[in-house]
């Protein structure tokens, strides 16, 4: 059982949901919003692990190349121009597709590695923790994400995913088997739930919802699960007490009000999920 | 001498683009003949690598000359290796940038903008 946390709009609490659910369930935490990945700062693990994450790009040979720019036309991406007197590589722009290679008739392009970021593993607060970094100034996240969750074994785990709805999310899904969105009681975050809920339901998986610093009120969240029949995991409640124990990088489950309530969390997702 | 403006609009009465990527059009005046031509920027519509795709079709336009707000990195890069003279300009009509660049009013751009300056911040 891989379960993906997603929100939709950014600081909904999809890191204090997916480390602290995964110390009560007991299974691993893998952060995968690599573009500024902070569930260590909680998990504290020491790494034991890490390796380089690797694409490749196209060179050209300007011996061999006769500036037919049919590489050109055919890169999607805008990745390769040419200056009328060469062709010009832009490396960062490539998504490694090998097209380009297959529409060059002189065999004057080859490929080459460059690192994009790294994927690291440790054990932190007695859960194994895994997460991807992506090198600053990269625009693309895709291969660090895809290559850290194809590292994964089959033990259970939560994928703390990335905000938003785009590639580097939908990337992520395809390797859960349930999701866990996390939104919060305003206009903002019932937004972009709604757009996160549209993006899960494109898979054949279970989800269900959890509300972070609820209001205690019948809000609009609460209405629209029961409206659309999304089963509601969990709520946690709007509290100063949980902001101060973020704010100094501890787990909420230190303290045993929030331990309680994770377990009853987890008790809902395992039920929703139908995992034993 | 063949000049390429970005624009707003597709005659020499419509402003200047700032924007180079992400203009509507390109209108290259051959100072010669005196006539416009409009290309639509190719770039416009592109989903990343706005800059380059119109930079490249600035270079196809055997353009001598370009006249736009800023360039991006890549752009800059492009227009630099194949030699075309970039020069930049403030919003005002085509045929106006065109009678600066004409009288020397207009400084030569010397080096890359901001990455995504005329991208609305998106």
């Amino acid at each position: 059982m891989k379960i993906a946390v997603l929100s939709g709009k950014g600081g909904t609490g999809k890191t204090t949901v997916s480390i602290n659910l995964a110390k009560i369930l007991e299974i691993s935490y893998v952060d995968c919003d690599v573009e500024e990945p902070n569930g260590f700062i909680f998990m504290n693990p020491k790494i034991t692990s890490s390796f380089e994450v690797e694409v490749e790009y196209p060179v050209i040979d300007k011996n061999l190349c006769n500036l037919c720019s049919a590489c050109v036309n055919v890169c999607e991406f805008s990745a390769l121009a040419s200056t009328g007197k060469e062709i010009v590589v832009f490396e960062k722009l490539c998504h490694d597709c090998g097209a380009c290679k297959m529409v060059c008739k002189s065999n004057a392009l080859t490929y080459q590695k460059r690192s994009i970021g790294k994927i690291e593993s440790g054990v932190g607060n007695d859960i194994t923790c895994m997460r991807g970094i992506l090198d600053v100034g990269e625009p693309m996240a895709v291969p660090v994400i895809r290559t850290l969750l194809e590292s994964l074994d089959n033990n259970p785990g939560l994928i703390d995913c990335p905000p938003g709805t785009s590639c580097n999310v939908v990337s992520a899904l395809r390797f859960a088997d349930a999701a866990i969105l996390v939104t919060e009681p305003s206009a903002f975050g019932f937004h972009d739930l709604q757009m996160a809920v549209k993006l899960v339901q494109q898979y054949q998986m279970p989800y269900g919802i959890i509300i972070n610093k609820d209001d205690n009120q019948n809000n609009m969240i609460k209405q629209f699960c029961k409206s659309d029949q999304i089963p509601l995991l969990g709520l946690i409640p709007y509290k100063m007490e949980a902001a101060k124990l973020y704010s100094n990088g501890r787990m909420l489950v230190e303290e045993e009000s929030y331990q309680l309530l994770f377990q009853t969390i987890a008790d809902k997702v395992k039920e929703v999920f139908s995992w034993n | 001498m063949r000049i390429i403006l970005s624009a707003t609009g597709n005659t020499s009465e419509s402003n200047l683009d700032t924007r180079f990527g992400r203009c509507e059009f390109f209108l290259l005046y051959d100072t010669e003949s005196k006539e416009f031509e409009t290309l639509v920027n190719s770039g416009m519509e592109a989903q990343g690598g706005a800059g380059i795709k119109a930079a490249g079709q600035i270079i196809e336009s055997k353009a001598d000359v370009v006249i736009t707000g800023n360039l991006g990195p890549n752009a800059f890069e492009l227009i630099e290796r194949a030699g075309v003279k970039a020069y930049s300009c403030e919003v005002m009509p085509i045929k106006k940038a065109l009678e600066q660049y004409q009288n020397q009013e207009l400084r030569e751009i010397s080096a890359a903008g901001r990455a995504h300056h005329g991208n609305h911040g998106r």
